[in-house]
């Protein structure tokens, strides 16, 4: 199989083709116009991730939502569940830059940060 | 009649670094005047992630970044006044605000930051047809009901303009269950990062129409829907290629321009490309002791560059206040052909430091030249691989280059392929 892959490790965009077997092993990656392309390649196609940022509902805060991001980039076909995870939280005013809004989201070991303050009301 | 070393004009990340800066130099009494009601600017609702990777060297958040400034502005005491609306400038530095608690306040500045940044073109700058129907909105302020006040502002959505807000909220609705139909771009690239356009579009399977844009807009009290057409090289509709597109939401992400009535109203000469204030390399205008940083000079892609000018401006101002300034001998910069425009607009050639020209492309180039020339005779010129309107360049001026200048003399950048 072959798959097209924009790299965006830096400006450049390189466009990369990622050459995988049957397995789903990455054969081989060209396009890529120095080696952290070719990383970047075979990343996205073996384990693809995606940092998330979004809000998390506060209860008697100044602010209805405060935001927050993953710790670390989250596998990326579980943005989607971890959304629901996240949206069906709600935590209690006040709320500090750092603190730990929901843990282990969707069992991947990554927690969900506040990264603002939202004060009581 | 209050009075203050140094008055800022807005509390984003333009005026909290300027007035750190100022500060750290030894400047004691500072007033930071911030119309919103918190410190830091349009970061509060940038809560995406990719600031500070040149400042801090760590990728933040938006409300992150602005934290690291806020925390400082309150360390070293720095006061300021939220909910405070500038209303006046005056030639002879005073400053004209009012606010709820203490009504109307004169202040007598003897240096005054303008950091006020930049506001988006609205709809009606666009000339598009079409109703009044509500569901009209810029990228921007649907983020903020998104991300401030966490509510939603539509379920189906066009976005017009692929910038990078743009191209952030189509991602931040489809995160938050609206389907994003697609992103029309007009020209026939898009400005916003490669990384957004991979990240925010291509995950989600959200189309980007190049060389497209809106020509009408339908619905009677909520948008229902809009046509979009192709445009031709001359940026004109093709009429046969109009299309209908269901939505109850059109976003306008079509470009920033810095907020800057204050300074017209002062008289302060401003730059008709960057539609900011012409200033020197310590961001001083052409009024003595007011000083302009940030986005209301001109729009940056990058905060980090936002947090480095603000020091610059921060340092002039606090120079200006202890009588430091060297005496004024300037050149002007000049961007010709690709390059744009350039900022700082003139250099003083008395000044003590290098000099970074920073400067933007009206193209895309790969594996070009910046030159710089003076009198027709090249004086720097760098290989860069890559060059795009979407990201500002810099070259430096060093000291020594400065000795063989003479006051009036043009320095232009130009880009060689």
């Amino acid at each position: 199989m072959i798959r097209n892959i924009i790299c965006v490790t830096c400006p450049m965009g390189c466009s990369l083709v990622a050459e995988l077997n049957e397995q789903g092993e990455v054969i081989s990656v060209s396009g890529n116009t120095c080696k952290r392309g070719e990383t970047y390649a075979i990343n996205e196609c073996i384990n693809p991730v995606r940092s998330l940022t979004t809000t998390v509902r506060v209860e008697d805060g100044l602010y209805n939502v405060v935001p927050c991001k993953s710790a670390s980039p989250l596998p990326k076909e579980k943005i989607f569940d971890c959304m629901k995870v996240i949206n069906s939280t709600c935590s209690k005013a006040p709320v500090a830059i750092g603190d730990v809004l929901v843990a282990n989201v969707c069992e991947t070991g990554i927690d969900i940060v506040a990264t603002n303050h939202n004060p009581t009301k | 009649m209050l009075s203050y070393d140094i008055v800022v004009v807005g509390g984003g990340p333009a005026g909290l670094a300027a007035a750190i800066k100022a500060r750290e130099c030894g400047i004691e009494s500072i007033l930071i005047l911030e119309r919103a009601e918190f410190l830091g600017g349009i970061l509060g609702q940038c809560i995406h992630t990719g600031f500070g990777l040149q400042y801090f060297g760590e990728e933040l958040s938006g409300p992150e970044y602005a934290d690291r400034f806020i925390r400082q502005v309150e360390d070293l005491k720095i006061e300021y006044k939220l909910d405070t609306m500038v209303l006046q400038v005056t030639e002879d530095k005073k400053v004209y605000a009012v606010n709820k608690t203490d009504g109307l306040l004169e202040i007598q500045a003897k240096a005054v930051i303008l950091a006020m940044g930049c506001r988006e073109r609205p709809r009606g700058a666009l000339n598009i047809a079409g109703t009044r129907a509500s569901g009209v909105l810029s990228a921007g302020t649907a983020q903020k009901y998104v991300n401030i006040d966490g509510y939603m502002p539509g379920k189906k959505v066009v976005i017009l303009g692929s910038g990078d807000i743009g191209l952030i909220m189509a991602r931040r609705m489809t995160l938050e269950g609206a389907k994003v139909e697609c992103v029309c771009e007009l020209m026939p690239y898009s400005s916003g990062l490669t990384r957004n356009i991979v990240q925010c579009l291509n995950d989600f399977d959200i189309p980007l129409y190049l060389s497209c844009t809106v020509v009408d807009i339908h619905g009677k009290d909520r948008v229902s829907g809009v046509t979009i057409a192709n445009v031709d090289e001359n940026l004109k509709p093709i009429p046969e290629s109009e299309r209908f597109i269901e939505c109850d939401t059109l976003l306008l992400s079509v470009g920033l321009i810095p907020e800057n009535e204050l300074t017209s109203a002062v008289g302060i000469s401003i730059d008709r490309v960057t539609s900011g204030a012409v200033v020197d390399e310590y961001r001083e205008t052409d009024h003595e002791g007011i000083f302009a940083c940030g986005n209301v000079l001109h729009v940056h892609d990058l905060v980090d560059f936002v947090t480095q000018e603000s020091q610059i401006a921060g340092e002039g101002a606090a120079n200006y206040i202890k009588g430091k300034k060297e005496k004024a001998k300037y050149i002007s910069t000049k961007g010709v052909g690709a390059v744009r425009y350039i900022v700082p607009q003139k250099v003083n050639l008395n000044c003590s430091e290098d000099v970074k020209l920073f400067f933007r492309v009206g193209s895309t180039f790969t594996n070009a030249s910046v030159v710089v020339k003076h009198n027709d005779e090249t004086i720097i010129k760098r290989k860069r691989p890559r060059l795009t309107p979407g990201e500002m360049e810099d070259v430096t001026l060093k000291q020594d280059m400065l000795k063989n200048f003479k006051e009036n003399d043009v320095v232009e950048i130009t880009v060689e392929v």
